[in-house]
């Protein structure tokens, strides 16, 4: 092998609680395409930060061009050649392509005036090069995604980059685009430019990269040459499962319920959102635990989200208990009785300046209610019943909510959503970034919702969570459903083995 | 991540005192001015005095009332002083058809750009700051189309009995005003759309997923806010015995953005306190009443009010930090 232009021996970045990554070494050679993948919290953007000045190690060595290298600033990993292209662009949407091209380095004429002219016609024959056949006088917004993330790109390699990092590129793309981008990042790995490919797309991964890098809680769990290692051995080093030896049983709070043949109580049919869901098609019965499988990006979320309406979705439809839900918006899915527990607890959950009891009734406070007034008397039992019940640990209803640990802030939200008495509860991580017991509490909660009839919806990233919570499992992959699992079927492996599927050529 | 951990004495004591300053410094430092003022301001206790303040000051705090709960929902509402001008306007203009119409059409021209302001800030998503900025401009303009941009006496005798008469020693305005602080505190306080307000202030992501009516939260406090406003333009009429749009409500948005904030309502929304703003504005009517009377030049009074204003932006900002 050629001598390589990055070299990252040894490094580790410490965060206060959480050891981000642990002596985690990655070479790449010039022309080298070389993927990057693990999932949430693996230490990928932390990797990327290190590698473009953002962040510093605590531990280990950077070396770039064969010389030791420390970016103290972002600006100065770019100027040495490590170009950074993240899903979203960011370039100057209000200037021209041209200028977004040649920002920081105008050709000047006379007077030290930018030559708008010669910007122009370089524009157009670098952008040529790759294919682009826009006008670069246009300013950048007008156009589509992918043409700007080729500009971004064409703007990488003017400035003479040796090694390129793409972050999740394609993730807004469409498909003809995602061609294009292939094409060039092709042509980029044959000039001898390195490019390290951030991506959850296997599939991307298989047609693209020579050599992959496996994160997984901040350690490197596998390097090697992509095309020795099957989807499956991939997926099982991404999520930590010992293809073999999966099964497990007894580690969670959970049992199975058997909703045998009883109606289903949602109905959801070729839901569609643009980039996001492709025909996503599912029933969830009363008193039964349905897991949504997958890895992460594969619309899991995203479908917890357009069926209670808080995403737009652009076709497909949406039956709760026989009736068709139509203008979808929370509020209307609320009244039909779902309830979703949102994934971000801080951004979508909780309300932090307001206390542990309007938090619990904020859902609930027009039924709370006469003529508009809030009835104190009646919030005060819904929330004594629910705190009761949760073991919400506070000091009293009256505190901020924003002052307890995580998961008795999760334990409030639930409340928010059990005190409207839904017949159908979509719960989005709902044991994430929680300690042990509490999660244990969770996990035992959901288990006997569903013993008491309600439907539960489950989406979590911990494999082990969802095989032994769910009842029956539908696995999403790149936004559409590519299996269903039930009874027996229910394991990791055969998760895996539906993640792993070639995907059909589309 | 919010572990009490062990803490050196010395910053609790800081803490807890900068809590203090938080949610009570806006009062001690009326009741120190009020003191200061009895001590060393002459006449300051005759009800002539008294009443001259709480006249000038009612309209400010009706109009910070309805800022305050604009704030509350972590916008902001430039447009007051354009809307109290408006009302001002269109007064002499159905003056003829009686008191009570005259004030009726006032209150709903508030309503109207209240309605406008709140659309574009909840429906079409534009900044606050841009979405009012508009109507501050284009409001007073267009109040200067109706009145013709000229200064119209006011002859309606109910009219100007609002503006001057008195109800048990006490002014109609400042009695108007302090009927609102209570009714606006209860709002806030202890109705639905009070304490969704609040919630859409602290989070409006998570006040959309639980279903709240988060756009006709916003409208309607927009609405409330103008309307608010444009009473503050009648009763100011009412006193002056003429419409003026051209002077009526200048400035009016900063003076009521000014006892808001000062008043301890944080910029950032999610929190709205009522008394708070009136005290806020009380502090600031006070503080330039003391120094006129004490012959500072109202240069000096002006950058004085600044720093007020630095000082309760520091405040508000430890509560952040903590």
């Amino acid at each position: 092998m050629t001598e390589p232009v990055l070299d990252v021996r040894g490094v580790s970045k410490r965060f206060p609680g959480v050891l981000a990554l642990d002596d985690v070494s990655l070479t790449v050679a010039p022309g080298e395409v070389h993927a990057l993948v693990g999932e949430n919290g693996a230490g990928k953007s932390t990797l990327i930060k290190i590698l473009t000045g953002v962040y510093r190690p605590d531990a280990g060595q950077v070396h770039y061009l064969g010389q030791p290298v420390g970016f103290g600033r972002p600006l100065d990993a770019q100027a040495a050649g490590i170009s950074t292209i993240y899903q979203e662009v960011n370039l100057v949407p209000l200037m021209s392509v041209a200028r977004n091209l040649f920002l920081g380095r105008e050709p000047r004429g006379r007077f030290g005036l930018i030559d708008t002219a010669r910007m122009n016609r370089e524009a157009g024959e670098v952008l040529a090069r790759f294919g682009i056949t826009v006008d670069p006088r246009l300013p950048l917004h007008s156009l589509g995604l992918g043409a700007q993330q080729m500009v971004a790109l064409a703007r990488a390699v003017a400035v003479d980059a040796k090694v390129v990092i793409m972050d999740e590129p394609t993730s807004s793309l469409e498909p003809r685009e995602v061609e294009t981008l292939f094409r060039v990042v092709r042509e980029l790995s044959g000039r001898g430019i390195a490019i390290i490919y951030v991506s959850h797309r296997l599939d991307e991964l298989y047609q693209l990269c020579d050599r992959v890098t496996v994160l997984r809680d901040g350690r490197r769990v596998h390097t090697g040459e992509l095309a020795q290692l099957d989807r499956l051995s991939l997926i099982s080093l991404m999520l930590g499962r010992d293809v073999a030896d999966v099964r497990r049983h007894g580690l969670t709070g959970f049992s199975a319920h058997d909703a045998g043949d009883v109606e289903p109580i949602l109905r959801v049919r070729d839901l569609t959102v643009r980039h996001q869901l492709h025909g996503v098609s599912f029933d969830v019965r009363p008193g039964e635990v349905t897991g949504l499988g997958g890895l992460l990006g594969s619309g899991r979320s995203e479908t917890a989200k357009a069926v209670v309406g808080a995403l737009g979705a652009d076709g497909g439809t949406v039956d709760m208990a026989g009736r068709r839900l139509k203008r979808r918006t929370p509020a209307g899915a609320i009244r039909a009785g779902m309830a979703m527990l949102p994934e971000d607890r801080k951004a979508e959950g909780i309300i932090p300046g307001l206390s542990v009891r309007e938090n619990i009734v904020l859902a609930a406070l027009p039924r709370l209610s006469r003529f508009g007034v809030v009835s104190r008397a009646r919030q005060d039992r819904v929330v004594e019943t629910f705190m009761k019940r949760l073991r919400i640990k506070a000091a009293s209803p009256e505190q901020k909510v924003s002052e307890l640990s995580g998961g008795n802030q999760q334990k409030v939200l639930l409340a928010r959503w059990l005190c409207l008495n839904p017949r159908l509860l979509l719960l989005d991580e709902p044991t994430r970034g929680i300690d042990v017991g509490a999660k244990a509490e969770v996990q035992a909660l959901i288990d006997e919702l569903a013993a008491e009839g309600l439907a539960v919806v489950l989406i979590s990233s911990d494999l082990e969570e969802l095989v032994e919570g769910a009842d029956r499992i539908v696995v999403l992959r790149a936004g559409a459903v590519v299996g269903e699992l039930s009874g027996d079927d229910v394991t990791e492996d055969n998760i895996m083995a539906a993640l792993a599927q070639e995907a059909a050529h589309d | 991540m919010t572990d009490t951990t062990a803490v050196p004495a010395a910053s609790v004591d800081r803490a807890r005192l900068a809590r203090w300053a938080q949610d009570y410094g806006v009062y001690a430092a009326v009741a120190a001015l009020v003191l200061f003022n009895i001590a060393f301001t002459d006449n300051f206790l005759q009800t002539a005095t008294l009443r001259t303040q709480l006249v000038q000051v009612a309209p400010v705090v009706i109009a910070a009332l309805g800022m305050a709960m604009v704030i509350g929902s972590e916008g902001v509402d430039l447009s007051v002083g354009s809307v109290m001008a408006l009302a001002a306007a269109v007064l002499p203009l159905y003056i003829g058809y009686g008191f009570w119409p005259a004030v009726l059409v006032a209150l709903l021209v508030g309503a109207l750009v209240g309605v406008v302001n709140g659309t574009l800030v909840a429906v079409v998503g534009l900044q606050p700051i841009v979405a009012t900025l508009a109507l501050l401009v284009g409001g007073r303009g267009l109040a200067l189309v109706f009145a013709d941009g000229q200064l119209k006496g006011i002859t309606n005798p109910t009219l100007l009995e609002l503006g001057t008469g008195e109800l048990l020693g006490v002014p109609y305005t400042v009695l108007i005003a302090g009927v609102l602080a209570l009714v606006i505190g209860f709002v806030v306080r202890g109705t639905v759309y009070g304490r969704q307000l609040v919630a859409v202030g602290g989070n409006r992501a998570a006040s959309a997923l639980a279903g709240l009516p988060v756009k006709r939260v916003l409208i309607g406090t927009y609405a409330l806010c103008a309307v608010l406003a444009a009473l503050a333009g009648v009763l100011a009429t009412a006193r002056l015995g003429a419409s003026d749009p051209s002077a009526i409500g200048n400035l009016m948005e900063l003076s009521a953005i000014t006892a808001v904030v000062v008043g301890g309502t944080p910029l950032s929304g999610g929190s709205i306190r009522v008394l708070g703003t009136v005290a806020g504005a009380l502090l600031m009517q006070l503080v330039r009443a003391m120094l006129i009377n004490h012959d500072l030049p109202d240069s000096s009074a002006q950058m004085i009010q600044a720093a007020i204003i630095l000082a309760a932006v520091y405040i508000a900002r430890e509560r952040r930090t903590r």
